[in-house]
């Protein structure tokens, strides 16, 4: 092929890179395990142990190749799972942390910074298995390091499942007295995908291949760059730049994703292509909304302006690349992201504001410390919000709620790394503990009849 | 295989003939040279031919990183995908 070069567009990409923090975020592979089941929990996680370090081997190694020839960084290498209720499902105990002991020595063998797929799906109601995986979450998350679970509460076809809700609020509070950082790697679900490469909330679904390559790009600082040759344009204009730089951005993680795939023969799922940001300067997604024209992220207007870049990010993205899948729009992670720490330790940006923003984003109450004194109820009543969020319109949303335990508002917890640091948001007082101790399940709403 | 050079230094003196001889030096065809200012720094980028050079990709990488280091230069070498995925439909 003949190639006539263009600099300005080499220099272009150049500097995305060493300037603007365009990264592939994370190359994740997705391993089934549903082949090791067994009725001995042990025998179970050898299984799962052998299984992972013999896929995953050439993960890391590989992912640092491409990065050189391609003079890409690939920020996180990681690994997500079947769901470890359905695949150790087969197990005569009550405490599956084992398997989650397993997971953390294979990720730690392979060199992967995290493991996702500690996992459950109960928007219908428990399996036995089920309710094993979430009475051990508090041991398994908070004794391991790398091991990342979730449990989807709802979904828009079948409703939400108010048992696991309140079950789920109970289990997060027992996560953070044991060790909040615990609570950073669980995530509650409503309309949960099957091939998220982000962490916390990544598993391998059921309708997933063996093995699987899914990639998921990143770059808040590039859109920000973008941004600031539109002062003063009409939206139109802003939704177009957007567009076309979330091209850019998720052509990158097509060519790592396809590139990554041939290499470890492994065939390439999809790319995820969110905004997701990290609490470096100049990677926030906060800064995009402040540049839309904001003063600050979370006053009036943030709504908006956070729909009109979760859709354009998504329509820029999807040209890009042949599998669009995951989450894909923008994330809103409090503590991961400069621009909303500083508008949240400002009393500017607040949980109903939050709230709002996951109705038109794409994942979430990411990541937000709470007091530590919050009730289990109260954390299912956020749960039981954000859940209906998702089902109604037909979206996921989830929640990562972190209860700062002997900290309270105006307090800071430092959860290191790229989790980041956030101070601790006020919720509402007054009890939900009547509505969410009900249990049942909430139907699904008239319009998931589709057929 | 196709690469881009890059080279990034703040005194443009002698970069040309000083790149241009480390590419010779490892049988390496340059296909064009284009030359500009990026902020205050003098940037050079070349589109070469690496056929005829037999250091393995890594190895040239990283010889090229450390020679332009020793000159003040900052020099990267990259396959031409990434250009190619991110500009063209």
């Amino acid at each position: 092929m003949s190639y006539f070069m263009n600099s300005g567009e080499i220099l272009q990409t150049i500097e995305m890179i060493g300037q603007q923090h365009l990264d592939i975020r994370t190359v994740t592979m997705g391993v089934s395990l549903l082949d090791c089941a067994d009725t001995d929990v042990s025998t179970c996680a050898e299984k799962v142990y052998e299984k992972l370090c013999r896929k995953a081997e050439q993960l890391v190694p590989c992912c640092q190749e491409i990065e050189q020839e391609f003079g890409i960084p690939i920020v996180n290498k990681r690994i997500s799972v079947t769901p470890i209720a359905l695949a150790a499902a087969s197990c005569r105990c009550d405490d599956l942390t084992p398997v989650a002991a397993a997971m953390d020595r294979a990720a730690k063998t392979v060199g992967v910074n995290f493991i996702g797929g500690f996992s459950a799906l109960t928007q219908k109601g428990f399996t036995e298995s089920d309710l094993r995986l979430i009475r051990s979450m508090p041991r398994a998350l908070t004794e391991t390091s790398l091991v990342c679970g979730s449990v989807n509460v709802g979904s828009t076809r079948a409703g939400i499942n108010m048992d696991a809700v309140l079950l789920m609020g109970r289990i997060i509070r027992e996560t953070a007295e044991l060790d909040p950082i615990g609570c950073a790697k669980l995530v509650v679900f409503c309309n949960a995908v099957e091939d998220n490469p982000f962490m916390a909330g990544a598993f391998h679904g059921v309708g997933e291949p063996e093995c699987v390559i899914n990639v998921g790009v990143s770059g808040p600082g590039v859109v920000a760059h973008a941004l600031k040759s539109c002062r003063g344009e009409p939206v139109d204009i802003v939704a177009e730049t957007i567009k076309r730089t979330a091209f850019k951005i998720t052509r990158m993680g097509q060519l790592v994703a396809r590139e990554a795939s041939r290499r470890l023969n492994v065939p390439f799922g999809v790319v995820d292509l969110s905004l997701a940001p990290t609490p470096a300067i100049g990677d926030s997604v906060a800064e995009i909304l402040e540049l839309i024209g904001l003063e600050r992220c979370g006053i009036h207007g943030t709504t908006a302006a956070l729909a009109l870049l979760n859709d354009a990010v998504k329509k820029g993205g999807v040209m890009a690349s042949g599998h669009v899948g995951g989450l894909s729009g923008a994330f809103i992670p409090v503590s991961e992201d400069a621009g909303m720490i500083r508008a949240a330790e400002e009393g500017v940006l607040c949980m109903d504001k939050l709230e709002a923003m996951t109705c038109v984003c794409s994942v979430g109450l990411d990541m937000i410390a709470v007091p530590g004194d919050t009730s289990a109820e109260t954390l299912s009543a956020v749960i039981a919000d954000e859940a209906a969020i998702g089902m109604v319109n037909n979206k996921t949303t989830a929640v990562r709620l972190i209860p700062a335990i002997g900290k309270t508002v105006g307090d800071r917890v430092d959860f290191g790394g790229l989790l980041g640091s956030a101070p601790v948001m006020p919720l509402h007082s007054g009890s939900a503990a009547e509505f969410v101790s009900r249990g049942g399940r909430i139907p699904a709403p008239l319009h998931s009849l589709k057929n | 295989m196709k690469a881009i050079v890059s080279v990034f230094a703040k005194d443009a003196r002698g970069i040309t003939a000083f790149v241009t001889a480390l590419l010779a030096e490892k049988d390496i065809n340059i296909l064009d040279i284009s030359q500009t200012l990026m902020q205050e720094f003098f940037t050079m980028i070349m589109f070469v031919d690496l056929e005829a050079c037999s250091l393995p990709f890594h190895d040239l990488s990283v010889w090229l990183n450390q020679k332009g280091k020793e000159r003040g230069l900052d020099i990267h070498i990259q396959r031409t995908d990434i250009f190619e995925a991110m500009h063209r439909i």
